[in-house]
């Protein structure tokens, strides 16, 4: 396996505007191999933001960002598609084809970007579906015909299609009841392991940051304010952290990520 | 990296057991190759009573790769050979123990019917379908009319905003294009008109043909299918997306009735602005026309305009704009009725608004035909 601290995505003083207001104004990050980064931040901080310029939904106004050591600025079309296809995307609210059924959805990216043979095609869409926990009967519906929290999980399936060694998560948990979102992150723990997957996860969800982030990286007023794991978040004097970690709502000195 | 192997280490089908080793990178790029392989391996062998598979120089393994060795197990289990495999990395386990909990117990496809019963199936939800359709249409039009009742008895409920902002956009907007398109129409029929009529010497006569026809049909007419190509498209799209996205039910849910917030200002703005836009219309119609009366006709402005009085009465004109607001309505309704029912995915918004201008202007015609029908018995 490659060394453990080779960086996949690097971000250097990225500044994004939209509407000509500055929502991101000098991100510095990295993202390493194999590990999960949980990104944390005020409702409206800009998370998604950051998360739509890496994949390049958004034009950014400064800055540069590597993706496996490939600077993403003047690739051609087939240097763009390899890198692509080996990301994958789990959008805030998931995004699916609403044409398509489930199945067709999951299988959409292999058709793309595989050579593979029908039969293995369905196998291994019923296979993603089956691990984020979903039946395989939903196969055949469509996504109309789900709840919102199989939505997640469907959209979860794609992202996971192709086995990207990048997966990009806005809020996977929000919407799942605490079992779902508890298997969830067992989950995501599997696909690290096993595959030295980076994960860059968006979330609100504070017992997602404790069961499964490696690091911490916090958006404060368009940076990057600290990055660091739970303990330095617990540690922080940060006023907003502070606000975050020992509110109302988290309960210190939880499990830790095992 | 090479790609992934699958290779018979030690065995004989006699004594029963056979060792395969896999390795290289059993991933998804590689798939497509050694899917064959595991076919190969799991060819049926009489008396094979175990086998396992070495992973232990796999250099990469992925779902796919993890899915096509599951898949093998899976075959030999069915066939009552203990199967498995033997040197799996820890970093694989966890993958693997996923892949290896999938049932893949897919429910078959629904069955598919016989093509004639199929056919027939279709043909007859088609009809059916099509008295539906009548009956949303009627149930609409009433809902519009009780709305407006309300809005009548209790002014201060009006979306009076909301209307003055679709009069804009049905109306103000669509303007240029109208005036644009039916001057071309007047002038072009002038122009057929100087040019057959002047073999009888009868030039003249086009300025009754042009009156007649651009206030009683053609200004409407044209009119009335610009605006469902225009703005009936735009009402279903908008209805659609809105139904789409919930928001017509959280409309519902806060006590507001859809019909009175969102159709009734929308299909009033239409029924105000269509009429307006007919009597513009009409107008850039003739002016068209007499530009091309004099330029290519040599009939003088003054004379299109004294023949045009002869032979056009207040009535002519009063038929084309009486037509106009219930041609407005009809698409006003047809295209809020098809707005609502778009279903959850974005084919079903495109189909909806396809279908909301055919019909339309369908309808619009139709309603054309009953009105001629109508003028004519009363001596029209
Ligand atoms: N298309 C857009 N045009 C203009 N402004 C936008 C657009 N998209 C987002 N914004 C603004 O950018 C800011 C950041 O939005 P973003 O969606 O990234 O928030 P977020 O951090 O993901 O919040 P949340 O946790 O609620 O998802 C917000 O202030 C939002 O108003
Ligand atoms: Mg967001």
């Amino acid at each position: 396996m490659a060394n453990a601290r080779e960086p996949v995505i690097q971000v250097r003083d990225l500044v994004v505007e939209l509407k000509s207001n500055r929502i991101l104004n000098g991100v510095t990050l990295d993202v390493y191999r194999g590990e999960i980064l949980g990104f944390v931040g005020a409702s409206g901080a800009g998370k998604s933001v950051l998360t739509r310029t890496i994949v390049g939904l958004l034009p950014k106004v400064e800055g540069t960002i590597e993706v496996f050591g490939t600077n993403l600025d003047g690739l051609d079309e087939d240097q763009r598609r390899d890198i692509e296809r080996r990301w994958g995307i789990l959008f805030q609210q998931g995004a699916l084809f609403s044409s398509l059924t489930v199945g067709q959805n999951v299988e959409f990216p292999m058709l793309e970007y595989l050579d593979i043979s029908p039969k293995l095609m369905t196998e291994m869409a019923i296979t993603k579906l089956e691990m984020v926990g979903l039946k395989p009967e939903v196969y055949r519906k469509y996504p109309s015909e789900l709840s919102g929290g199989m939505i997640k999980r469907v959209a979860l399936a794609r992202a996971l299609a192709l086995d990207p060694e990048i997966l990009f998560l806005d809020e996977p948990t929000s919407g799942l009841d605490p079992i779902s979102a508890h298997e969830f992150d067992q989950l995501i723990l599997t696909l690290q392991r096993t595959s030295q997957m980076a994960i860059f996860m968006v979330t609100h969800d504070l017992d997602s940051l404790y069961a499964t982030c490696d690091r911490i990286a916090v958006l404060l007023d368009g940076k990057i304010g600290v990055t660091g794991n739970i303990d330095t978040m617990l540690a922080s004097e940060q006023p907003w952290l502070k606000a975050y970690f020992h509110g109302a709502r988290a309960r210190v000195g939880q499990h830790g990520k095992q | 990296m090479t790609a992934g192997t699958l290779t018979l280490v030690s065995g004989e089908s006699g004594r029963g057991h056979i060792r395969l080793a896999a390795a290289g990178v059993w991933t998804a790029e590689n798939a497509g190759a050694i899917e064959p392989l595991i076919e190969a391996a799991t060819r049926p062998i009489p008396s094979l009573k175990s086998i396992s598979i070495d992973t232990a120089n796999i250099e990469r393994l992925d779902s796919f790769g993890a899915w096509l060795l599951e898949r093998a197990l899976r075959t030999w289990r069915d066939r009552e050979c203990e199967a498995n495999i033997v040197g799996l990395k820890d970093d694989y386990r966890g993958l693997f123990e996923k892949v290896h909990a999938a049932t893949q117990k897919l429910p078959p496809p629904p069955k598919k019917r016989n093509s004639i019963v199929a056919t027939l199936d279709s043909v007859g939800r088609t009809m059916v379908a099509v008295f539906d359709d009548l009956v949303l249409l009627a149930q609409m039009v009433g809902s519009v009319m009780t709305a407006f009742g309300r809005v009548l008895l209790h002014p201060s409920r009006f979306r009076f905003t909301s209307m003055v902002n679709h009069l804009e956009r049905v109306g103000w907007h669509a303007l240029p294009i109208i005036l644009l398109i039916t001057v071309l129409i007047g002038a072009i029929l002038a122009q057929q008109g100087i040019f057959h009529f002047r073999k009888f010497g009868a030039d003249i006569y086009v300025v009754d043909m042009v009156g007649v026809l651009v206030l009683r049909e053609l200004g409407v007419l044209i009119v009335c299918i610009m605006i469902a190509g225009r703005s009936g498209s735009s009402y279903t799209a908008e209805l659609g997306a809105m139904k789409m996205r919930e928001e017509v039910d959280a409309l519902r849910t806060m006590g507001f009735d859809p019909v009175e917030v969102l159709i009734l200002p929308r299909i009033l703005a239409i029924v105000i602005a269509v009429p307006i836009l007919t009597l513009f219309g009409s107008l850039a119609a003739l002016y068209g026309g007499g530009l091309v009366a004099w330029l290519y006709g040599g009939i003088a402005p003054e004379v299109f305009l004294s023949r045009l009085r002869e032979a056009i009465s207040m009535q002519t004109f009063e038929v084309g704009m009486l037509k106009a607001p219930f041609m407005a309505l009809v698409i006003g309704v047809v295209a809020c009725v098809e707005g609502l029912q778009v279903q959850g995915s974005a084919e079903s918004l495109g189909e909806r608004t396809t279908n909301s201008v055919v019909k339309s202007i369908f309808l619009v015609i139709v309603l054309d035909g009953f009105f001629a029908m109508f003028f004519a018995s009363i001596g029209l």
